[in-house]
């Protein structure tokens, strides 16, 4: 899988999400290589941890099918997956790439059938329900996982566990005596499209994140909706498992805030007026959820989504960012401020809390090899002095899936451009 | 003067101009978004001491309401607890612009009268220039007094045990009523304070004259 001819007409792509493998199949299907370097063992980053996406509430196992097909069809993408950029050196046309591969313990020959999720016992975190739950040391990562091939958890390497999974196997797909190895992929141009993660929540100290059980994120919503979430799919409270129908969404936590985030994430208000609809959809009778927002920010389009939930009389909009969440004696989550309509101030208690946090750019604070122009959030400018590596997605801006579309294509264009002249000088 | 420009001149707004301009911290107001959390964060309005909070002030200050800004109570109100600033998501030091508006109301004689906070600071002031020492008898009686003789007795009356015990443990010295202690150079103190006084006065006339 790690051996590949690359060279400087080849398109590296950095990030295997949606916006990365979007970059990666514009490029390829114009007839260029392209290696697609992924650092989760699958490809679909956030978008496949999503329950569903605005505005039209479908799954987003969807729109990935729709892309995983493509790359299945097309010889030129080269997918590593496990593997991470560590170096970059050269310039425009001329990069030699660094990249570091984990071991998956799993060759080709695995055909997805269980067997070593089976026969091991350790369970391990499930960074794909973002820890919410756990999932056997030898785990696909999730349902539609490409490539569809098991991984096995480095902390089971050693123990017995790992034994019983080789064992196990019909196929003699574990491996072992896989090593950590460092590759150098030759590349003309670099789509950098390492997505987001959510906002720290702890570090908005008076929502009480990681102290109150009942206060969550909205990713961890995401999860708790999904049918393949740690819950099956019910909304439940953490604590103690009550199911949650009084629910509070709060939005702009980290975001639009000189002490966290400085810009608007753009997506969160969406997503909250989305969940709305998930706490909806599971309790049609006495579901209630409370947005309390500094102002909606549907972006352009997406008004009337906002008025349907608006005229929705299980949803109620108070304007005002909530100050501070404490916890009552019942575990609820209490949200203390004032709605600046009226001036009058609350103290409301919620079964559960959704802080709808902002997006921090993967790329912030981490030294992408070579020097890169980002903005004061920390997202890749569109700057002649990044040569010809390009952002694309949420490395490049606060974006929803739609426009991280958009964004992967027009990075990939650029790289095109700049290896079609690599082409021409050569030729 | 056209139709139109009369019309609007009925609806300009000189006193965000004349905070900015006046106000220790003014020119911060306009950076209000008016999320509330100043609000909510504040511990003086869980008594619902507050006419006004902190951002609806900024709001009235942006919508010209000047006599209602300047002789409110509310932000004389203010602990400085320092919650709001730190909470702020603009980092509008909120504290201090609270401070400012209420220096600024005083400054032209329209901030109320017998407020508490208003009162005890002016009191204080002339306490300690007075003599370069706070005379801490005099102080609080001079607080006690100040909705008359008869609820200034009542108050002293209220506050007896703490009194005698301040005076055993030798805390309170019931001579101070007569003069008091006083710095060695009460003069030179007074001389000091006459010439800041006028430097203070000169700076800010200019400032009124814009």
């Amino acid at each position: 899988m790690t051996e590949h001819v690359a060279t400087n007409e080849t398109i590296l792509v950095v990030g295997g999400g949606i916006s990365g493998m979007t970059a990666a199949l514009e490029a390829a299907e114009t007839g260029k290589n392209v290696v697609l370097v992924e650092k989760n063992p699958a490809l679909g980053g956030r978008t496949s941890q999503l329950y569903r996406y605005f505005p039209k509430l479908c799954h987003p196992v969807c729109g990935l099918e729709i892309n995983l097909r493509r790359l299945k069809n097309n010889p030129r993408v080269r997918v590593l997956t496990l593997a991470e950029v560590t170096g970059i050196e050269g310039g425009t046309g001329n990069y030699t790439v660094s990249v570091k591969v984990k071991p998956r313990y799993v060759n080709e020959n695995c055909t997805a059938c269980g067997d070593c999720g089976r026969a091991v016992e350790t369970m391990v975190d499930d960074p794909f329900n973002y820890n919410l739950g756990q999932h056997k040391a030898a785990y696909l990562p999730n349902a539609m996982a490409y490539p569809q091939r098991y991984v096995l958890d480095p902390a089971i390497i050693g123990s017995a566990d790992a034994d019983k999974a080789r064992a196990a196997c019909k196929y003699g797909a574990i491996d072992l005596d896989m090593k950590e190895e460092t590759i150098q992929v030759k590349a003309g141009a670099v789509v950098w499209a390492t997505g987001w993660q959510p906002y720290d929540a702890k570090k908005i100290q008076p929502y009480g994140y990681g102290r109150f059980k009942n206060v969550i994120t909205s990713v961890e919503f995401e999860r708790l909706a999904d049918i393949h979430g740690p819950t099956g799919g019910k909304i439940l409270r953490p604590s103690d498992g009550k199911e949650a129908k009084n629910i509070a969404f709060i939005q702009c936590a980290g975001s639009r805030d000189e002490n966290h985030l400085r810009h608007c994430s753009r997506i969160c208000c969406m997503a909250s007026l989305k969940q709305t609809h998930y706490v909806r959809e599971k309790y049609p009778e006495d579901g209630k959820s409370t947005i309390y927002y500094i102002d909606i920010r549907a972006i352009d389009r997406f008004e009337d989504f906002y008025q349907k939930v608006q005229a929705d009389p299980s949803v109620t909009f108070i304007k005002s960012k909530v100050a501070k969440i404490t916890e009552d004696a019942h575990g609820n989550a209490v949200c203390h401020g004032v709605n600046t309509e009226g001036y009058k101030r609350y103290m409301t208690p919620h079964d559960l809390v959704v802080l709808a946090v902002g997006m921090e750019p993967s790329v912030k604070g981490i030294n992408i090899p070579g020097h890169i122009v980002a903005d004061s959030s920390g997202f890749i400018e569109a700057d002649p002095a990044n040569g010809a590596v390009f952002g694309a997605g949420c490395a490049s801006n606060a974006l929803d899936v739609n426009r991280a579309v958009q964004s992967a294509t027009a990075a990939a264009l650029r790289a095109i451009q700049v290896v079609n002249k690599v082409a021409k000088a050569e030729a | 003067m056209s139709a139109n420009t009369a019309l609007a001149e009925k609806y300009r707004n000189n006193f965000l101009k004349e905070i900015e301009e006046q106000v220790e911290m003014g020119d911060w107001v306009k950076m209000c978004m008016q999320c509330g959390v100043c609000s909510g964060s504040c511990p003086t309005n869980f008594q619902s001491a507050w006419e006004h909070p902190p951002q609806e002030l900024f709001m009235m200050i942006r919508a010209g309401k000047r006599e209602e800004v300047l002789t409110t109570t509310s932000m004389w109100n203010c602990t400085s607890c320092y919650n709001c600033i730190v909470r702020c998501p603009r980092k509008l030091p909120i504290t201090h612009i609270m401070h400012g508006i209420a220096e600024y109301a005083h400054r032209l004689g329209m901030a109320p009268k017998m407020q508490p906070t208003r009162f005890f600071s002016g009191l204080f002031w002339k306490n300690c220039t007075h003599t370069g020492r706070v005379n801490e008898l005099k102080l609080s009686m001079g607080l006690y007094f100040k909705d008359g003789f008869a609820q200034g007795i009542k108050n002293g009356m209220a506050m007896q045990a703490v009194a005698l015990g301040l005076v055993k443990a030798k805390r309170l010295n019931v001579f101070e009523l007569f003069g008091g202690h006083k710095c060695k150079d009460q003069k030179g103190i007074q001389a000091m304070l006459k010439k800041a006084y006028e430097i203070e006065r000169s700076r800010k006339a200019a400032k009124m004259a814009g």
